[in-house]
């Protein structure tokens, strides 16, 4: 007897998981393998795509704009995950000490995170107004004459989107948090039989015992970062001023809505793809030496 | 045996949703709201009092009528919606979207042509201003009709000005004349601050693009970008002295005390800046934020040395599209052809506090308006000198570089000839490439 591809309860499996494989294979795999179709052809979704071979990624290797948004893209990455994270480590560790209604402070500092993205740039716009904006008026009571002019000063514009990505670091902080619960009280006890203090626990128990979670929310961190979007978007339209704040994610938006493009916008996105695939490569070959999994074992 | 009857659930449950799926969205995608009529949908982009006063123009014409029905729809981002929705086949039967589009959207085939209709219903240039009709006309096609039109002019807050400029005939006639009102009128803070600016070009920036037509300049001869020509360096020469004049730092930071402008907050409205270049429905917004404000328009003032550009005007131009692949093309022309007609459009334009594209207006138009000088934005309508938006299917790009263009003149990064060199360089690379990719030249 021919044995079936597929046991009865393999296809009831299947069944039950078919909403869901046809949703990843609709929204996801399609959209995904498209796309990639799409980057080597002129398309501009109203015309059939025409097979252009490479040349959108030619074109995209000499783009003088491309190239500034890759730029100011991976400087705000790297800016941006490495203050986030420290910031998220350090909420993390005020927020694991032992005091009353720590419950409540938990609460209070990953609600910021909860904040809409588009209501967040139209508040920030406020706080950073060079003129009129809290920020500026608390340096100037703080006895700075000329504070920055953090929206109109290209200097100064990117740095406000990374201080700004700070205060979305409640999801990485509770998850720090989460790590830090797991950390065994014993080697503490340990520590502190060897006379090892605050800073000395942290640097020899805390941080390697966590330092899986701190990689996992780096990589998380940079592919976030290297997509930032909505607030830049909303705070600083067209990247201005001139262009500093112009990201990749938004050339890329520019590109498929503004210009019709999506053929140029759909490689543009594959070569994002290949960026972040290859930053989380390094960062893990990197973190290799440095992360003890067996902490978490 | 379980097992078979819970397979059996399965797929009976599959079914129902799929069937489900299947009825919902034949629901949720048919636009037919009245049984008796055939429903028209209109996308367009107005919200608020502008959304309110097109939905009186739609309800008088589904009143006017008993075979059409048109459905007005309030849309964000009308303009990227309309082609998704043509490329998906499901478009709506009219677009309200911009006519600095037009180029983009027929390039891209998105477009029906008009002509017919349009020679059928008896509408001709005649019927027009003339730059307004031209800007609907694509590859000798008309592919667009008119809905609200603007045309610009300087606006002037009379508190801020010096006796003698206290009437529209003593204001300033040329740029340089301009240029010594600025200086008189500019005032600094006793701590050396910037605290009224005769004029600003980058408030409220939006006609960035314009800055070298102002000085006969042009962005295209032919089929060649002309980013770069010596017109188009000495105007934004001119744009760059102001922060040569101010301090580049200073107007930064001025500026960044503006609120938006559609607010109280507006530069000109809280008397930052003392003239400002705007558009006729600037009127609108002092009417409702600034009800006191002691202000005139006169034209925008013109190169000494350029007397053939005395009068010229920004025109800009709302229009109606009829997607391609639209359900219902004939009905949906029914009410583009009611909207032109011309006391319907007084009455929209009237509300929209604009003025009228067509070549006919009546007196009463003129007596009603709310803009105590919507006369002036008529006559600049006419213009010898008209300035639009080169029909170009890179406008998008070339809008955006020359903002780019006009913040790093302004900052100070780079020189007028350097930065419209660089952007000439990088348009020139878009527009082969376009030619190339969707004109198949």
């Amino acid at each position: 007897m021919k044995k079936p591809i597929l046991t009865r309860e393999a296809a009831t499996a299947f069944l039950f998981a078919s909403p869901w494989i046809l949703g990843f294979l609709t929204f996801l795999a399609y959209p995904l393998l498209a796309s990639l179709y799409y980057s080597f052809t002129n398309f501009s979704v109203l015309r059939v795509p025409s097979w252009v071979g490479i040349s959108n990624y030619r074109e995209l290797a000499g783009d003088e704009v491309f190239h500034i948004a890759l730029k100011n893209t991976l400087l705000y990455v790297i800016a941006a995950v490495p203050l986030g994270s420290v910031m998220a480590i350090l909420l993390a560790l005020l927020l694991n000490t032992k005091v009353k209604g720590m419950a409540f402070y938990r609460t209070l500092f990953f609600i910021p995170s909860l904040v809409p993205m588009v209501a967040l740039g139209v508040l920030w716009l406020w706080v950073f107004n060079g003129e009129y904006g809290l920020l500026n008026e608390g340096l100037r009571g703080l006895g700075v004459k000329s504070p920055p002019n953090w929206l109109g000063d290209p200097l100064w514009a990117k740095w406000t989107l990374i201080l700004i990505a700070m205060w979305g670091s409640g999801n990485a902080m509770v998850i720090y948090l989460a790590g830090l619960q797991d950390v065994p009280v014993s080697l503490y006890e340990a520590a502190e039989l060897d006379g090892a203090k605050l800073v000395a626990k942290t640097r020899h128990v805390t941080l390697p015992m966590i330092s899986p979670v701190i990689l996992f929310n780096v990589v998380m961190g940079m592919i976030g970062a290297l997509q930032v979007f909505a607030v830049a978007y909303v705070m600083f339209p067209g990247g201005a001023p001139a262009r500093s704040t112009y990201f990749f994610t938004t050339y890329l938006f520019d590109n498929a809505f503004k210009y019709q493009r999506m053929g140029y916008a759909s490689a543009m996105g594959w070569v994002m793809f290949l960026i972040t695939l290859g930053l989380t490569m390094l960062a893990l070959r990197l973190s290799s030496k440095h992360v003890h999994y067996e902490a978490m074992q | 045996m379980a097992m078979g009857w819970l397979r059996s659930v399965g797929t009976a449950a599959f079914l129902v949703v799929l069937a489900s799926a299947v009825v919902i969205s034949e629901q949720a995608t048919n636009r037919q709201k009245k049984k008796e009529r055939v429903t028209v949908v209109y996308w367009e982009k107005w919200t608020g009092d502008e959304g309110d006063s097109m939905q009186k123009i739609v309800d008088w014409f589904n009143e006017s009528q008993d075979r059409i029905f048109v459905q007005y729809l309030s849309i964000s981002g009308v303009n990227d919606k309309t082609l998704l929705a043509t490329s998906g086949g499901n478009p709506p039967d009219i677009a309200g979207i911009w006519g600095e589009q037009v180029a983009q959207f027929a390039d891209a085939g998105a477009l029906m042509d008009l002509t017919p209709m349009a020679e059928e219903a008896g509408l001709d240039r005649s019927d027009y201003i003339g730059p307004y009709w031209d800007m609907v006309f694509y590859n000798n096609k008309l592919v667009a009709l008119p809905t609200t039109p603007a045309s610009t002019a300087m606006h002037v807050n009379r508190s801020k000005m010096p006796p003698e400029y206290d009437s529209p005939e003593e204001f300033p006639k040329t740029i340089e004349e301009l240029d010594a009102l600025v200086d008189k009128v500019s005032k600094r803070s006793s701590d050396d601050r910037l605290i009224l600016a005769g004029f600003l070009p980058s408030e409220p920036g939006w006609w960035n693009y314009g800055w070298g037509k102002l000085f006969g300049g042009k962005l295209m001869e032919g089929d060649k970008l002309t980013i770069d020509s010596p017109e188009n360096i000495r105007a934004w020469t001119w744009v760059g002295q102001f922060g040569k004049k101010f301090g580049n730092r200073e107007v930064q930071d001025f500026q960044s005390g503006f609120g938006n402008f559609s607010s109280p907050q507006n530069a000109f409205m809280t008397g930052k800046v003392a003239t400002v270049l705007q558009g006729v429905w600037m009127a609108n917004y002092i009417r409702l934020y600034q009800p006191k404000m002691d202000w005139y328009a006169v034209p925008f003032p013109y190169p000494a040395d350029r007397p053939d550009l005395k009068g010229s005007s920004f025109l800009g131009l709302d229009i109606v599209v009829i997607p391609r692949g639209a359900k219902h093309p004939k009905e949906a022309f029914e009410f583009l052809k009611f909207v032109q007609r011309q006391d319907v459009m007084e009455k929209l334009c009237s509300m929209h506090g604009k003025n009228s594209p067509l070549s006919k207006v009546s007196e009463n138009f003129f007596n009603t308006h709310q803009n105590k000088h919507i006369r002036l934005f008529d006559q600049l309508a006419r213009t010898r000198v008209p300035l639009f938006a080169d029909k170009l299917g890179i406008w998008a790009q070339l809008a955006t570089e020359l903002n780019n263009v006009t913040q790093e003149i302004n900052l100070g990064t780079k020189t007028p000839e350097q930065a419209l060199h660089d952007a000439q360089a990088r348009l020139d690379g878009q527009w082969e490439v376009y030619k190339k990719q969707v004109l198949g030249r």
